[in-house]
């Protein structure tokens, strides 16, 4: 590789960019943190440390069943995605074809939302499906699937499918070899899969507001913030986000440790 | 063999029946909506028409999505000047440092996008951090309109994605064959010659996919200029959003979102066509199994 030369101008230059675009990255959110412990609930002056906030959040009854709503979509969403997502990487990746059903597997993470949200609403519809969290819930599966299918993949990139014939060859079932070749090579993708797709599922908003149906019953996390977002800042916001971007920052953090070559692609 | 095509089944049969029942199904009803015409109730009345092409492409409409494209493309072009540079720092990190950089600049990506597109009210509304920082140090008399208009649009798009644009041309640059560089210098090129003639048209395929992401990604977007452009300031999203939930003329929503995926996949083909010619021209580093 080649080698800067010390006090080179353009290095200095690029460490200084580089720092100053983890600032741009980095402030906006540290802002929201930091306000959601200020006393007042000012938007902008500091009038002291508090919890008050958080105390606020855990009284809201919207708030508390629009996280349970999200927690079931996200739980559920999740575990049928890993399950569909991982079998559809195996299929691929061992088949080693399907141009077609790559572009289809593309799609969601490239489609405009509002796009998938009123093509979902249109389907559901037409077939007079009730809305609710079931209709949420079989939308997310459709982006997740795409998500998971991506990570396992890249795992199973660097698989050795000799291995595989080698154990059939010696006369093991297909199903002991799955789980005793196949499936503890690509543990650690399906897991960090099924991390980015619950965090992928509780930040989705949406596709999951044209698809939760009228009334107060289905409303998830999200749905729940923008309103709250279109009626004014409030401090109450600021402690919901920080609550919401640390789970979310926990999932990607542990799931890179697991899977490491798969977050970053 | 009837065992294999059995285990095929097995594990590609529950992926493709979800992908065509959930993903293509409702995108050809959107595609089949938009030849229709608007029932009396808001509803469908299944007459073939091509009205709702021509009225997309009447000047008011026409406007709306120049007017897009017009944010998406200056949105892309800043990210760009933001993401080429940092992504060209963290390649030349050392390697054990270039993971944790990239986690890091992705970290933001993976959280709520209503939440970090809020965070920018916060700070730019006439009360916001900016303002009131840039008041007490005696620089402005008045708050600058900062929300509410273009500049925020252009703002929240470019945060939002900013991520992304940064790992697709850093996947670019560390895939060039530090060979191809050293060639160059020992054939005496000076390093922003290196640069401007070698790697830049070598890191072309990454520039291209983080283009035509972020560029995708905000033509179509809902919830940025919604929050942040105040409601006066319409998108093609924000189109697509009324005629379905507020105006209730399906038809007419649908042939705009079919427009939208036609913009979109005429805008992949050409990056793939890009990527292609340039993998053709250049011999790049071999990527196992690639």
């Amino acid at each position: 590789m080649r080698e800067f030369k010390r006090f080179d101008p353009t290095r200095l230059w690029l460490a200084a960019h580089l720092r100053l675009v983890y600032v741009f990255l980095y402030v906006p959110i540290g802002v929201l943190m930091v306000l959601s412990f200020n006393k007042a609930g000012l938007p902008t002056v500091w009038s002291g440390f508090s919890f008050e906030w958080y105390g606020k959040l855990a009284e809201n009854a919207a708030i508390l069943s629009a996280a349970r709503n999200t927690i079931v979509v996200a739980v559920i969403s999740t575990i049928l995605a890993t399950l569909i997502g991982s079998l559809l990487a195996i299929g691929m990746e061992y088949r080693r074809r399907g141009a077609g059903l790559e572009a289809i597997l593309f799609a969601p993470m490239i489609i405009p939302d509002i796009v998938l949200a009123i093509a979902l609403l249109s389907f559901f519809t037409l077939l007079e499906v009730t809305l609710g969290l079931h209709s949420i819930i079989l939308s997310h599966v459709v982006f997740n699937i795409a998500f998971v299918c991506a990570v396992v993949r890249t795992r199973l990139r660097s698989f050795d499918w000799s291995v595989f014939e080698a154990s059939i060859d010696l006369g093991a079932t297909e199903i002991t070899t799955f789980r005793r070749i196949i499936l503890p090579a690509i543990l650690p993708g399906v897991i960090a899969g099924a991390m980015l797709s619950f965090t992928l599922s509780v930040d989705e908003f949406i596709i999951a507001y044209f698809t939760a149906g009228a009334g107060q019953s289905s409303t998830t996390l999200p749905m729940q913030i923008y309103s709250m977002i279109r009626f004014g800042v409030t401090p109450e916001i600021n402690a919901m986000a920080s609550i919401v971007m640390l789970v979310s920052f926990t999932l990607v953090i542990a799931a890179q440790r697991i899977n490491k070559e798969s977050v970053t692609g | 063999m009837p065992a294999s095509r059995l285990r095929d089944w097995l594990l590609l049969g529950p992926g493709l029946l979800w992908l065509a029942l959930f993903l293509v199904i409702p995108c050809a009803i959107v595609f089949c909506f938009s030849f229709f015409e608007r029932g009396v109730y808001g509803g469908i009345d299944y007459i073939f028409t091509f009205e709702n092409f021509q009225r997309a492409i009447d000047p008011l409409y026409l406007s709306i999505f120049l007017k897009s494209a017009k944010i998406a493309g200056t949105a892309t072009l800043v990210a760009l000047f933001l993401a080429y540079p940092a992504a060209y720092a963290i390649s030349k990190a050392p390697p054990n440092r270039q993971t944790a950089l990239l986690v890091l600049a992705m970290l933001p990506f993976w959280s709520n996008y209503l939440i970090r597109t809020y965070a920018w009210i916060v700070l730019l509304n006439r009360e916001g951090l900016i303002n009131t920082g840039l008041r007490d140090l005696g620089w402005i008399a008045e708050p600058l309109p900062l929300l509410y208009n273009e500049f925020a649009i252009i703002t929240g798009l470019v945060y939002n994605y900013l991520p992304f644009v940064i790992l697709a041309v850093y996947s670019s640059i560390s895939r060039l064959n530090p060979e191809i560089l050293e060639a160059s210098e020992d054939l005496g090129a000076p390093s922003w010659k290196t640069f401007l003639r070698v790697t830049l048209p070598l890191t072309m395929p990454g520039v291209a996919a983080g283009s035509v992401f972020i560029f995708v990604l905000s033509i179509g977007n809902f919830i940025t200029p919604d929050l942040l452009g105040g409601g006066n300031l319409l998108m093609v999203g924000n189109i697509i959003y009324d005629q379905f939930l507020t105006a209730r003329d399906w038809p007419f929503g649908a042939t705009l979102s079919f427009i939208l995926i036609g913009i979109m996949m005429a805008l992949l083909f050409t990056q793939a066509i890009l990527v292609r010619r340039a993998q053709g021209d250049a011999p790049e580093k071999e990527e196992a199994n690639a």
